[in-house]
């Protein structure tokens, strides 16, 4: 899959887009943070060396998950004060796209989701809480404050700040999961569901040193 | 890119740490001396400097990799957790392993029994069965066996948290052997497993370690009963050994009906007979071994009652079997009571010429009756059939006994052991 080619504003390497609708991508080279505009490509600040990580997942795995093909194509690092977790943006060969999270190798696949009820404030929410979504129950299993520590490669959106924000998770009986990211007001809503290492089917991951 | 190993030094005796889990690990107790150390940040800070307590060598040395549901797991961690129990305390020790890529799972033992454990993502609902608090998860019925307060005495090598000597949690185990769902609540958060259990020379192949496993000792909450396949299938058994004894019973009723020795038509009437009524029958010969015969009476007795009294009598040796028989039938619009036909079996009779003594008796003012009487050689017993159903019910009960002995003492070291049990609880027979 390969996008549309442009030049990196502030080094001049070539930055290449692998999801046609993306708003922000960083520069492999220089690391500053590019946001596209109608013209060019706008640099709006740069992210300091990811810190060394332990995900399998990096730019360019490739995976398969009930027979839809993606790719992942950016990812946001968040951190909070017990450690941190990988959202990796993905990319399906249709063009839709979604997260996949990688919280100490515990994965989640979700999508951002339309909520199919008006949701609570971020003031209102307590753990234990059930809401009925589509259908199904689903329990505030965790509230967490976090941070995000850095970005990297392609996103849906603009996303640099580095500001506490409210995260809530929710799951039901069945292994559906959805998150409510309180970045914006109303939240927004990203359902999806908890997925085991071998169902994604994933390729070129990273490789560790005495595992091969 | 290859992600590498890490290695520290420790802040407290200077010696060097290497590390397993990568960047997850975020905490890690120095080998040399078990100070445990923050190992998230590059500047290594000391969390907690191990008290004196003796060193606890774990059964399978960190660093060992094993295959467990087909994949490679590093044991990289290793805690022991204690938990308070009516003036006692008790331990079980919990290995963290892990896989760069499948994530993190546990491994329990305590007093030999192992478990394997998955962290699971999706919520179990809540429901009660046979009057217990039960959850369900996936496709089983968890019972809740206990809740405790587990606390960590002792920790060795890395771990994806913050560990320290003295965290608490609150947990409560759900059984459905040879699962257990147990969950865990640390400050709200609850985190919801299901553990396998496992025997430990399992354990032992899958980590190829060398001598055998710690031995077991008593009854573990999840552990499979040995008597849990075999009782549905001990009945399963006797039902089929029933059905075939019904066949062979059936079998030998159509292959061996019996041989008529003598029959015939006879009749009674008050006045006739006057006083005696005693006949007796012509000669008839019995053939064959030792064996029995049955003399069956049909009346058209109606609303009365008649009785036999007969001897068998040897017409060579003169040695006679004597027995009796009442023949009653009533009936009105409430229904009926009796029956027209009697029999009677006399075992072991030896062959030879026999003749019947008939002597009938009836109510001075009955009417007439007619009767027939015929006298079969060797018809089929069923007797023994059904001694031998009754013999086959043993091994059924049996593991029936056994099971329930079984469970008695599983659920003796749950919350619902009944109050003031004996102390000899280790036996596994039923009380």
């Amino acid at each position: 899959m390969s996008g549309p080619t442009a030049n990196c504003p502030n080094c001049g390497a070539p930055v290449k887009f692998l999801w046609s609708s993306a708003v922000q991508t960083t520069c492999e080279f220089c690391h500053s943070i590019l946001v596209r505009t109608d013209v060019d490509l706008k640099k709006v600040g740069e992210v300091a060396d990811l810190p060394e990580d332990a995900s399998p997942i990096q730019i360019g795995t490739e995976g398969i998950y009930q027979n839809k093909s993606f790719v992942v194509v950016g990812r946001i690092l968040y951190e909070y004060k017990q450690g941190g977790w990988n959202e990796w943006h993905i990319v399906y060969n249709d063009g839709a796209s979604g997260w996949l999270a990688d919280a100490q190798l515990e994965y989640d696949l979700s999508w951002f989701t339309k909520p199919p009820a008006s949701l609570p404030a971020s003031d209102q929410l307590t753990r234990g809480q059930q809401f009925q979504w589509n259908g199904k129950t689903y329990e505030l299993t965790s509230l967490t404050r976090a941070h995000y520590k850095g970005v990297q490669g392609e996103l849906p959106f603009e996303y640099w700040d580095k500001t506490d924000l409210l995260f809530a998770d929710l799951r039901t009986t069945t292994g559906e999961f959805a998150t409510l990211d309180y970045s914006e007001q109303p939240p927004l809503l990203f359902m999806g569901r908890a997925v085991e290492f071998n169902d994604l089917h994933l390729k070129n991951l990273r490789e560790f040193e005495g595992w091969s | 890119m290859t992600v590498k190993t890490r290695s520290l030094s420790c802040p407290n005796c200077g010696g060097p740490v290497q590390l397993r889990g990568f960047a997850h690990t975020l905490s890690v107790t120095c080998p040399q001396c078990l100070s445990i150390l923050d190992a998230s940040t590059p500047e290594v800070q000391i969390l907690q400097t191990f008290q004196g307590k003796q060193r606890i060598q774990p059964k399978i040395p960190l660093g060992t990799r094993g295959k467990l549901g087909g994949t490679t797991y590093e044991v990289i961690g290793f805690q022991v957790r204690e938990v308070e129990a009516g003036g006692d305390s008790y331990s079980w020790d919990e290995y963290l392993l892990f896989n760069p890529f499948q994530g993190f799972r546990y491994l329990t033992e305590y007093n030999g029994h192992w478990n394997f454990v998955h962290v699971e993502s999706a919520l179990p609902d809540q429901s009660r069965s046979a009057g217990k608090l039960a959850m369900r998860y996936g496709d089983h019925t968890y019972l809740h066996f206990d809740s405790m307060k587990a606390e960590t005495v002792y920790v060795l090598g890395e771990f994806p948290w913050q560990v320290r000597v003295g965290d608490t949690a609150a947990c409560q185990d759900f059984i459905a052997p040879p699962l257990m769902l147990s969950s865990e609540a640390t400050s709200g958060e609850v985190t919801w497993s299901v553990a396998q259990y496992m025997p430990g020379p399992e354990i032992w192949k899958a980590f190829s370690l060398p001598g055998a496993p710690p031995p077991r000792a008593g009854i573990f909450a999840n552990q499979p009963s040995p008597y849990a396949g075999s009782i549905g299938s001990s009945w399963r058994t006797w039902l089929w050994l029933n059905v075939a004894l019904a066949a062979m019973a059936f079998a030998f009723l159509v292959l061996s009906p019996g041989r008529t020795a003598f029959s015939d038509h006879f009749a009674y009437s008050q006045g006739a007979q006057q006083k005696d009524s005693a006949f007796v029958t012509p000669t008839f010969q019995l053939d064959g071994r030792d064996s029995n015969v049955e003399v069956k009476i049909h009346t058209d007795l109606d609303n009365n009652w008649a009785y036999f009294n007969f001897a068998l009598i040897n017409n060579e040796s003169g040695q006679a079997f004597d027995f009796a028989r009442e023949v009653s039938y009533y009936h009105d619009s409430d229904g009926t009571e009796g029956s027209r036909n009697n029999s009677v079996i006399i075992p072991s009779v030896p062959a030879g010429q026999y003749y019947l003594r008939v002597e009938p008796e009836m109510d001075p003012g009955a009417p007439f009756m007619r009767y027939d009487l015929e006298l079969r050689r060797n018809v089929p017993n069923f007797t023994l059939f059904v001694i031998a159903g009754l013999l086959l019910l043993i091994p059924p009960i049996i593991s029936t006994v056994r099971r329930a002995g079984f469970e008695a003492a599983r659920w003796r070291e749950s919350d619902y052991a009944p109050a003031q049990s004996s102390s000899s609880d280790d036996g596994g027979d039923d009380d």
